[in-house]
């Protein structure tokens, strides 16, 4: 396919530049940058009147830009690094997210939310979700594994498969133990996205499917999810019977956005945001806020901020100059994809309520700082196309 | 790469386009295509609130003793929520309910509908709160019983026992002070109106109560506090869904006053003593008022007016009968700052400023015959007294009222006689409004009244508003009288037509009854006060203050009072000296003298004035005693009343002596301010101390005025 990006004339005559401000991918950046505004002006709406009680209104929204501003530094670093030296590095970076991903089992440590033991205290109120980077490094690594020796071959051997499997398996075992359901269930579709693109053989990305399916059967079956996980996995389908606990939050949230109508009630304005009814409404269920506030075009004005944003990157895979990057790209296009499908479906009652935020929307630093990250990543693997095209 | 990898990329990239495309239509099937249903369901997803009223602050006296405070007491609540989900209702609940409260079960049951509810009957019977809040269907539950009923959750499910702060009065020194105190009520349908549509938590609610009268009614948003809310989210069906806000009641503040309560128990005590000197005299004594007051401050120190009540009786609400019997014995109102009667002699002081104010040589001599003719009527003096020509000290002293109406006619005269005109100078009238009569005092008590300076323009006014009347009258000739006696019908009827025709004159007579305190003006016993305290410190008029601070419920100083100062007296300063150098003859050598026989007046020289103020019909004079002391550096002045109590110096002269006796700590002969009801022998200069669990530290033992300080001003 390498053929195709050289006959990208706008390529072409950027490469010969080759200035790093000028190869950029300006449309992903402008994109990533308006839903990050997009974004914060939702989560000033859905915070304000909590934080009136304590003092400031805007502290929340505060201490939101500045998880944005560490965010863009670290997708700026991110999109600088050496290809070749962000490879040989991979394996410790993983390491070092795996580690983090034991923290909060450290008594003192870690911090309870929502049923899930998988944040770490900071000082300053800060909390960490080390899950967010893991999602970062499971890609990398299996990008690693996946494209290693064989860049010529055609498909992977099963050992590298095997592998790279396993380089997905321990982190999302360890979330699990978290209760974490939401986020194991994007590691999954990452994991699957990219051993398929990997060229892997087709019994594989089958065989891993189906395994998926009765997996999550056999679970719900055998009460290896908590009744809880279970409540909320299920509310979705019959949220009028039962107005307490987790149906609650799904009734509340359909409310919030159905009553939005065409343009909404303006920001600020909505009752259901503004009263608090639906709860996590900076966070979770941040999209329950646009669908009031500004309704049914606002909504589609943040989903199509964030097709722009899945269009670059899966183009980005599309014209990588070698499976590491398409790997990369891939694990990125999986994860915003689905985590996105997840949380915008969970407030659109179309989807289990988990607990997962929405990319560069949603109220939560690591998130923010991990989704810039990605952004980053995926600058540098545009770049690295461009170079070897020149 | 492989073509197999671009086919899977492809898969993915239509995955997540199809994924995106799903939200889309669901977004819009949720928004536009149900966007009503949905937006009417937002509608009906609302908030309510269950508020928790704050405990209301107490009010100390001077010395930080509780003059209002509270007491707990055990409510027992029904939450019918609770109710509902019991079998029929709750039947069988509200049955072994009422046996074990002792209580017909119907009463409870009416207590239990919504006001405006099909058969609930009007308040306070029926339930005027929130839906989901528990309803209070007892208090004063003794404790026994309260805790058989907690012990015995199963058996009532949704009931529950708690205690509630209401209002106690501690009385020290059995101090009533009822009409200062003031009571509290329910809310009323103004305050809610007045309020206007808020949704501040702290907003009045129905259940809430207020303050009604006195203190209470004043300073009822510093006592008030502010209630503790728990908004719940509440669905379509009525059901709870989750609490959205949880906040505390912060408790009201305190109100310090410089009222002192063993100052008021002695001139409450001495208010009743005079009533009771004027009924040994065979009159009838019907009313009467007493109030002390800082000079150079302006803050009452105690006021007394009778007849009073019991202010506990409007705990929990008065019943009917109670509230006519209070109507009945007049005994709501106070007579020191709401009623008004005419101020008799004591007005003097004010012609003499008026005197002062037009020029007359206050050093002069002025004849002081028995009486004297103006316009055709006679004026005497008291008793027909005459003294001969005197010195204005000696007629203030001997209280002669024909060198008054001498000065008055002569004023009025110059004024240009009955053709003046309205705004023609009237100095009697002038110097009255400048020493605050006429007008309200501004005292920090609701509902004040103002009294009346007779003049040119009230009579005019007074005229206009009348004349209809006196002219149809005058035409009709009183036919009724005239059946029985035809003479008071003719008496009438001219009196009528001479009104008809000229009564907006201000004719001599209105002139020289007004320079006497009698005709039209009315005064408050409390603006005589102010008047004498302003003669007293030199010609400040101050607006009378009962609050001197607010305290915190944890003992923080909110706010102090200054001392506010209406105005200067716009009177020269040398009749001001002069009354104050004339005033103390009153009690050594005149009218004032026979009460203070015996009392140290050498070395604590009083300064007095009395009054007899004759009323109309055949009712007996009302006996006016105003004064201040020590005559020679002015600390208090006392200005006592009782209507139909004849002279100032019989009936009110001993109660006033006997409160100075108590101020200075007088005995005898003796002069020890130890012994003075005031502690240090004067008023505290700093406010009362609070300690951070909101007790007062007031005075120990005897001094406390309460038998268990304790119980006092303990919130629950």
């Amino acid at each position: 396919m390498s053929g195709v990006m050289t006959t990208d004339p706008a390529v072409r005559t950027l490469t010969r530049q080759s200035g790093y401000w000028r190869d950029l991918d300006w449309i992903l950046l402008i994109a990533a940058l308006a839903t990050t505004v997009f974004g914060s002006m939702l989560v000033w709406s859905a915070s304000r009147a909590d934080m009136a009680s304590p003092g400031d209104p805007q502290s929340y929204l505060k201490r939101h830009v500045i998880n944005i501003v560490i965010g863009l530094a670290l997708g700026w670093f991110a999109s600088r690094l050496d290809y070749r030296w962000l490879r040989a590095y991979t394996p410790i970076i993983y390491g070092a997210s795996v580690i983090l991903l034991l923290m909060p089992f450290v008594p003192g440590l870690g911090t309870t939310i929502a049923g899930a033991r998988a944040w770490i205290d900071l000082p300053g109120g800060f909390t960490l979700q080390p899950s967010e980077f893991a999602k970062v490094a499971v890609i990398m690594m299996m990008a690693v594994l996946l494209s290693e020796k064989r860049d010529t071959e055609s498909e992977p051997r099963d050992r590298d498969v095997i592998m790279s499997l396993g380089v997905a398996v321990l982190p999302i075992l360890i979330i699990l133990v978290q209760n974490d359901t939401g986020t194991v269930l994007i590691l999954g579709s990452v994991a699957l996205s990219i051993i398929a693109v990997s060229g892997a053989r087709t019994r594989w990305v089958v065989g891993l499917l189906a395994g998926a399916v009765i997996g999550l059967l056999i679970s719900v079956q055998l009460g290896l999810l908590k009744e809880y996980q279970v409540q909320r996995l299920t509310s979705f389908i019959n949220p009028g019977e039962d107005v307490t606990s987790a149906a609650y939050n799904a009734n509340q949230a359909r409310i919030a956005i159905g009553g939005g109508g065409w343009s909404g009630y303006g920001l600020f304005e909505g009752p259901q945001t503004q009263g608090k009814f639906v709860p996590v409404n900076e966070s979770d269920f941040i999209f329950t806020v646009v669908g009031e506030e500004l309704g049914f075009l606002g909504s589609v004005i943040l989903l199509l901020l964030l097709g722009i944003i899945l269009w670059r990157a899966v183009m980005i895979a599309y014209r990588a100059d070698d499976m590491y990057g398409r790997l990369v790209a891939t694990g990125i296009v999986a994860w915003l994809g689905f985590q996105m499908f997840e949380n915008v479906g969970m407030s659109l009652g179309i989807m289990p309520i988990t607990g997962i935020p929405l990319p560069l929307v949603s109220a939560g630093g690591t998130s923010m700082m991990a989704t810039w990250i990605a952004i980053g990543l995926l600058q540098n693997v545009r770049l690295h196309a461009v170079r070897a095209g020149a | 790469m492989s073509e197999r990898s671009n086919l899977r990329l492809l898969v993915l990239a239509v995955l997540v386009v199809s994924m995106l495309g799903t939200l889309v239509a669901r977004a819009y099937y949720l928004q536009v295509m149900e966007g009503a249903e949905y937006r009417a369901a937002a509608a009906s997803n609302t908030v309510r609130e269950v508020a928790e009223p704050a405990v209301r602050g107490i009010v100390l006296d001077q010395a930080g003793r509780p003059l209002i405070s509270n007491r707990t007491t055990v409510v027992v609540t029904v939450d019918r929520q609770v109710l509902a989900q019991e079998p029929n209702d709750g039947a069988a609940v509200l049955t072994r309910l009422a046996r074990i409260l002792d209580t017909p079960r119907e009463m409870i049951a009416e207590r239990l509908k919504t006001c405006g509810s099909e058969g609930a009957k009007p308040p306070p019977v029926c339930w005027n709160g929130s839906t989901y809040q528990p309803v209070p269907v007892a208090t004063d539950v003794d404790t026994q019983t309260a805790l058989s009923i907690m012990e015995r959750r199963r058996e009532f499910p949704g009931i529950a026992a708690k205690l509630e702060a209401v209002r106690e009065y501690p009385a020290p020194f059995n101090v009533n002070a009822a009409h200062t105190l003031g009571y509290l009520g329910p809310v009323t349908e103004e305050q809610l109106v007045e309020q206007g549509d808020t949704d501040a938590y702290d907003r009045l609610r129905r259940t809430d109560v207020v303050g009604r009268t006195g203190l209470e009614r004043q300073y009822d948003e510093v006592l008030r506090g502010k209630p503790g809310i728990t908004a719940l989210a509440v669905d379509t069906a009525g059901r709870i869904t989750g609490t959205l806000e949880q906040r505390d009641p912060e408790p009201g503040d305190y109100v310090v006053t410089s009222i002192d309560a063993r100052l008021q128990s002695v001139v409450e005590q001495q208010l009743q003593a005079a009533v009771r000197r004027a009924q040994s005299q065979d009159y009838k004594g019907a009313s009467g008022a007493a109030v002390v007051v800082e000079v150079d401050t302006g803050r009452v120190l105690a006021m007394a007016s009778y007849p009073t009540y019991d202010p506990s009786i409007w705990i929990g609400g008065v019943t009917k009968r109670q509230f006519q019997q209070l109507i009945d014995d007049e005994s709501l109102s106070s007579n020191v700052y709401q009623g008004q009667f005419a101020p008799g002699s004591t007005f003097k002081a004010v012609s003499t400023a008026a005197a002062g104010l037009d020029g007359f040589n206050l050093y002069g001599i002025y004849p002081c015959p028995s009486r004297v003719r103006v316009g055709g009527q006679t004026f005497r003096n008291y008793e027909s007294n005459a003294y001969g020509p005197i010195s204005l000290t000696r007629a203030l002293e001997v209280s002669c009222n024909t060198v008054f109406y001498d000065i008055a006619r002569r004023m009025w005269q110059e004024a240009g006689g009955p053709e003046a005109g309205i705004d023609a100078p009237d100095p009697v009238a002038e110097a009255a409004t400048t020493f605050g009569l006429g007008e309200p005092t501004g005292i920090d008590l609701p509902g004040e009244a103002g009294g009346r300076v007779a003049s040119r323009a009230f009579k005019y006014a007074n005229w206009e508003e009348k004349k209809d009347t006196w002219c149809r009258n005058a035409e009709e000739g009183y036919p009724e009288t005239r059946k029985t006696d035809p003479k008071m019908a003719d008496y009438y009827t001219a009196l009528d037509r001479e009104n008809c025709t000229d009564g907006y004159q201000w004719r001599a007579g209105d002139a020289l009854n007004a320079a006497i305190g009698q005709g039209d003006t009315t005064v408050t016993p409390l603006q005589m006060a102010m008047v004498y305290a302003a003669i007293a410190n030199g010609g400040t008029l101050y607006r009378p203050q009962v609050a001197k601070g607010i305290v915190s419920a944890d003992g923080e100083v909110v706010e102090t009072f200054a001392p506010i100062v209406t105005r200067q007296v716009e009177v020269p300063k040398k009749t001001i000296r002069f009354l104050r150098n004339s005033l103390p003859g009153v009690t050594t050598d005149g009218s004032g003298e026979t009460p203070f026989v015996g009392f140290p007046l050498d070395r604590l020289p009083i300064a007095s004035k009395t009054g007899s103020a004759q009323v109309t019909g055949d009712k007996a004079s009302t006996s006016w005693y105003a004064s201040y002391a020590p005559a020679n550096d002015p600390k208090y002045a006392v200005v006592m009343m009782v209507t139909e109590g004849g002279t100032g110096s019989k009936t009110s002269g001993p109660s006033v002596r006997k409160i100075y006796e108590a101020l200075f700590g007088v005995r005898g002969d003796t002069i020890d301010p130890r012994s003075s009801v005031l502690i240090g022998g004067e008023p505290l200069s700093a406010l009362p101390e609070v300690g951070p669990d909101g007790i007062p530290v007031s005075p120990k033992g005897q001094q406390s005025g309460v038998a268990d300080i304790r119980a006092a001003g303990s919130s629950p």
